[in-house]
């Protein structure tokens, strides 16, 4: 059984390891520097579908797909699956994946939904509920647009803070056995330091993140020394450079071991996406995609993943509320 | 206890630090230039309606529609965002950028039908535009009449 430690940390004893994950991705994730770790590359954004969120429906079955393919399992023989999306009713989810007939259990956590169903599908296995389970999770640029922001072909500029929603999803599947496996979790609290720009969802999380990260180490009394890399979800450039700060205040430093995913999906300089890459596929598809494989293959041994959500409502920023974000963290261990 | 002790007061102040600034030096050159363009476009249109015998009064309607057409159809085609992207301001401030954002939304939502999404949603960006312009106008037009410039005689 799972044992608690301090504040919210859990340390899962029987490892529950992650047996295969996918990686599925749009044609600008393709042609970034994640490209090669993609399993499925779409040049088609529609995915063959006629509307954007049945695109992205389609995105999180290939991921489901692909990843219960590469672990040899059906289906029927997985558990219970965990997953989110961003979209209102979190429909990319419940259209997309309702084929499996796989007991589902539907998440919100903005862009930290992977982090968020990695964990409960490692809490399920851990607990004995599930022999397997599965999480998923994905965004799309244009579902996201539409609903967050503009129409598609609206013409407007975006501020330097803003960052580009990938089109991408992830998948894993959780069990016992051979993989890279989920050693503790720390559940994440709402964090709102009062930003109000929608348009800055970097600053939105990077509390979240340090908040989340200070209580691991504090509840499982380690340092960012015993781990090779520290990996958030989505801070992109703000977010990054907040988040050291707000760290460096509480005297732990994190530069010298940390990336971002929202900073390692594209090319800053050649595709134009301002402070990086955001939404659920962004993390899901870089963990899913290089990170587990290079997990794999050695060059990780102990990674912290720690997604971050900013839990934006159009409605409660324009009735001028703050964003409140949230971050929850895995370690894994190769 | 918290385990991030900055203050909301304290992290405004470092994210506004932490936000890169807007690349003026770039986007104003750009946004000067390429309106201008559109501009210089529109005054070429009124001198050609005119030369084809159209009074400046007509002529300056038909220069309207044209650039009203070409926002439509460049947005339609799919690139007009991408030139507004690097002009900003300048395809937003002429009649260009009222156009884009009136057959954006209506492409956008045309997937939720035509009463609840297109026609529902057709103004969702330029709405309030039309609805304080409105209002100005009213309010101008009672200064006026207040003035002794009122229509009624």
């Amino acid at each position: 059984m799972a044992k608690k430690l301090g504040r919210s940390t859990f340390l899962l004893e029987k490892h529950p390891a992650i047996l295969a994950s996918a990686a599925i991705g749009g044609k600008m994730e393709g042609e970034g520097p994640q490209g090669a770790y993609f399993d499925t590359i779409s040049n088609d954004a529609q995915f063959g579908e006629d509307s954007w969120e049945k695109a992205e429906g389609r995105l999180q079955q290939l991921a489901l797909q692909t990843a219960m393919q590469k672990a040899g399992v059906s289906a029927a023989e997985v558990d219970c699956l965990f997953a989110g999306d961003l979209l209102n009713q979190c429909v990319g989810s419940s259209y997309g994946l309702q084929q499996f007939e796989i007991p589902f259990v539907g998440l919100y956590g903005a862009c930290s939904t992977m982090a968020e169903s990695l964990m409960m599908a490692a809490l399920f296995v851990e607990g004995g509920l599930a022999k397997r389970a599965a999480a998923v999770t994905s965004s799309h640029f244009c579902s996201a647009e539409r609903q967050f922001r503009f129409p598609l072909e609206y013409g407007g500029q975006r501020p330097p803070s803003a960052q580009w929603t990938a089109t991408a999803a992830g998948a894993a599947i959780v069990g016992c056995g051979q993989g890279v496996s989920v050693n503790a979790v720390t559940v994440g609290t709402i964090r709102d330091l009062g930003i109000t720009d929608a348009n800055n969802m970097g600053a939105a999380m990077a509390p979240a993140a340090a908040s989340t990260l200070t209580t691991f180490f504090n509840d499982s009394v380690t340092h960012p020394a015993d781990y090779d890399l520290i990996l958030t979800g989505d801070l992109g450039q703000v977010g990054r450079d907040l988040l050291f700060e707000l760290l460096e205040k509480e005297g732990v430093r994190i530069s010298d071991r940390y990336h971002d995913c929202g900073l390692l999906i594209y090319d800053r300089d050649k595709q134009d996406v301002h402070a990086g890459g955001s939404g659920c596929g962004c993390s899901a598809s870089v963990l899913c995609g290089s990170i587990l494989r290079q997990m794999a293959e050695g060059r990780w041994k102990n990674v912290l993943f720690m997604a971050t959500g900013a839990l934006m409502s159009p409605t409660m920023v324009q009735q001028g509320e703050a964003i409140p974000g949230i971050a929850h963290l895995l370690h894994l261990k190769a | 206890m918290p385990s991030v002790k900055t203050t909301p007061a304290q992290y405004s102040a470092m994210a506004k630090e932490a936000v890169p600034p807007s690349p003026s030096f770039k986007n104003i050159p750009l946004a000067f230039l390429i309106g201008g363009l559109i501009c210089m476009l529109g005054q070429g249109l009124l001198n050609l309606y005119q030369y084809w015998g159209l009074t400046l009064d007509r002529a300056s309607g038909f220069v309207s529609i044209t650039l009203i057409f070409l926002s439509a159809l460049f947005t339609g085609l799919g690139c007009y965002d991408n030139i507004a992207r690097h002009a900003g301001a300048g395809t937003l401030v002429p009649i260009t950028g009222f156009a884009n954002s009136v057959v954006a939304p209506a492409l956008e939502f045309k997937s939720e039908g035509l009463i609840l999404g297109l026609g529902a949603k057709l103004f969702i960006i330029s709405g309030p535009v039309i609805v304080y312009g409105l209002a100005a106008s009213w309010v101008y037009g009672i200064i006026l009449m207040f003035m002794g410039y009122g229509g009624m005689k």
